[in-house]
């Protein structure tokens, strides 16, 4: 299910004296099966841009195109739509509501209004997708759960709908090490084994280094570049210009160059620039 | 959204009003209200009027929206007119129609009414429109610090409002995530009938409770921890002074006051 932005442009309290562009001319195309990151500054537009996606915000002018139809033409019915493009919003621990786990899951697919059986399928599903005992935990209250527990548990609520498309809003945004290790993990699994085309938006470079197959780098409402994260971590200059950092692996990467050492100018992953490395420490010892 | 939700008014611009001592204001407006009761005629309302419209010009706030903070009363505006219009007896009969009778002096008493309540509401909006609700509340404390005297709690309550204030903007972005959030997973807050549509509540309002509690034990912490104990003995940081405008403000206010009092006493 390809989704396409053309020229969105979106003002928030439009006509008033305290209007903001927060989108102009957002154009770009999403296929299926993609891995796309979104990355900017605080401010650039991005968590505006993904609740465009789903419908939740309307565009000033502009248009989605879900599948080549338009998300907010007059026939489209939205509410099903959202379920076939799911949102995971920042901090979205901060919806749990239901006195347990299983419950607030089921939440989603009791929408959908499907059956009882099929929703018990569901949720062992989601639950499985991020890596918790459904035994274990089905029954316990959210409340009572660490704060990367509770994240994933809404994370399994959003994929209880099954949708084809995963938007996610910074998912690692304050989390420990550990906790955003396993939720990253878990991403990856799910676009790799179960399809899903994923979008994500990020502050961190060294998540999008690890997933994404596509980044769109953002400043002030606009697109500023898009392409692989292989050409665009390549061009620090611009990063920096937008306020926005580089990987730290190619990072350390440009400033070996400096030093002298041979290496390739487009590493951005800790494990290529560790062979690289390798390779180098090798051919120092023979010599 | 919720976006069209204007809470506290106050219309952000730099002027001579805006830069009023709160307390004065707030006295000001107390006063105002006196006079908007003491206007006995139309002529004592053509001053109020003039006085509105000139403050409102050098407050630097546009005219309309002061006439926009009356939208919400339209109801008991209208409903005020029409009850007085119906039913005040007097001897000129313009229309009599059925039980229906309306006559001049139904007809001007209902317009009187509806201006008063009108002048009212206008003229506290002008305080609320051009003053931030911070220095409100800081008004309000110092005003009603003589009543600690009987055990009033005036600074916790001066306290309260300033934290309650300060958290609806806070309280309703959060309302407004949430709510995309359930959205997102299919929540339909707006169709079926008022029992489903509360039971729809319960994933907006569960949230927005338990934050509203992990924000207020957070706040409590956050002042504990720099000591905050109450009223007692705390200075300000920005010290409320008596500036000239202040005094002009009053003369002003007095002078309306008497017109007023002499259109009452002469007409």
């Amino acid at each position: 299910m390809p989704i396409e932005a053309v020229h969105l442009t979106h003002c928030y309290s439009e006509g008033s004296a305290f209007s903001t562009v927060a989108l102009n001319d957002v154009s770009f195309r999403i296929e299926e099966g993609e891995f796309v990151g979104i990355i900017g500054h605080t401010g650039s537009g991005k968590s505006t841009l993904v609740q465009h996606l789903n419908g939740l915000l309307k565009p000033s002018s502009g248009q989605v195109l879900i599948d080549g139809e338009d998300l907010n033409g007059e026939h489209v019915n939205r509410r099903a739509l959202r379920q076939r493009i799911g949102l995971v919003f920042q901090y979205p621990e901060y919806q749990l509501f239901e006195e347990t786990v299983a419950k607030d899951i089921a939440f989603g697919p009791k929408n959908q209004g499907l059956s009882a059986e099929e929703i018990d399928k569901r949720v062992h599903y989601a639950m499985e997708c991020v890596h918790m005992d459904y035994e274990k935990y089905a029954g316990r209250s959210p409340f009572e759960l660490s704060g990367g527990q509770m994240r994933r548990v809404a994370i399994a609520g959003v994929l209880a709908m099954r949708p084809s498309v995963l938007i996610l809003d910074e998912p690692t945004a304050g989390l420990d090490p550990k906790g955003r290790d396993s939720i990253l993990s878990m991403l990856e699994e799910l676009h790799t084994r179960e399809k899903v085309t994923m979008l994500m938006v990020s502050h961190s470079m060294d998540d999008m280094a690890r997933l994404a197959t596509r980044l769109i780098v953002m400043s002030e409402g606009r697109i500023v570049a898009q392409g692989p994260p292989r050409e665009i971590f390549a061009r620090e200059e611009m990063m920096t210009s937008v306020g926005l950092d580089v990987p730290e692996a190619a990072r350390l990467c440009r400033v070996l160059r400096e030093k002298g050492y041979d290496l390739p100018a487009d590493l951005y992953r800790p494990e290529e620039l560790k062979e690289h490395l390798l390779r180098l420490w090798k051919e120092a010892q023979r010599c | 959204m919720l976006n069209n939700i204007t809470m506290g008014q106050y219309y952000p611009v730099d002027s001579r009003v805006h830069r009023l001592d709160p307390r004065i204001k707030l006295i000001l407006t107390i006063v105002f209200i006196v006079a908007v009761f003491l206007a006995k005629t139309f002529a004592g309302y053509a001053i109020l009027l003039l006085f509105v419209y000139g403050a409102s010009r050098l407050a630097n706030v546009p005219f309309r929206m002061l006439m926009r903070s009356l939208k919400p009363l339209r109801l008991i505006l209208i409903l005020t007119f029409l009850l007085n219009l119906f039913f005040t007896t007097g001897e000129t009969v313009w229309v009599e129609f059925w039980v229906i009778r309306i006559t001049k002096e139904g007809f001007l008493q209902a317009l009187f009414y509806s201006l008063r309540l009108a002048f009212l509401v206008v003229g506290t909006s002008l305080l609320t429109l051009t003053t931030s609700p911070v220095s409100l509340s800081d008004g309000i404390e110092i005003l009603l610090t003589p009543l600690k005297k009987i055990h009033f709690p005036a600074h916790e309550l001066a306290m309260m409002m300033t934290i309650a204030l300060r958290f609806i903007p806070t309280l309703l972005e959060e309302t407004d995530k949430i709510m995309k959030a359930q959205m997102a997973r299919g929540a339909d807050f707006e169709s079926g009938n008022l029992i489903s549509r509360a039971r729809a509540m319960v994933p907006l309002l569960v949230p927005l409770f338990v934050s509203a509690f992990r924000r207020a034990s957070d706040l409590a912490m956050a002042m504990e921890s720099r000591c905050y104990h109450g009223g007692e003995g705390r200075t300000r940081l920005r010290v409320l002074k008596l500036s000239r405008d202040d005094g002009i403000a009053c003369a002003v206010m007095a002078l309306l006051l008497a017109l007023i009092i002499a259109e009452r006493t002469l007409l």
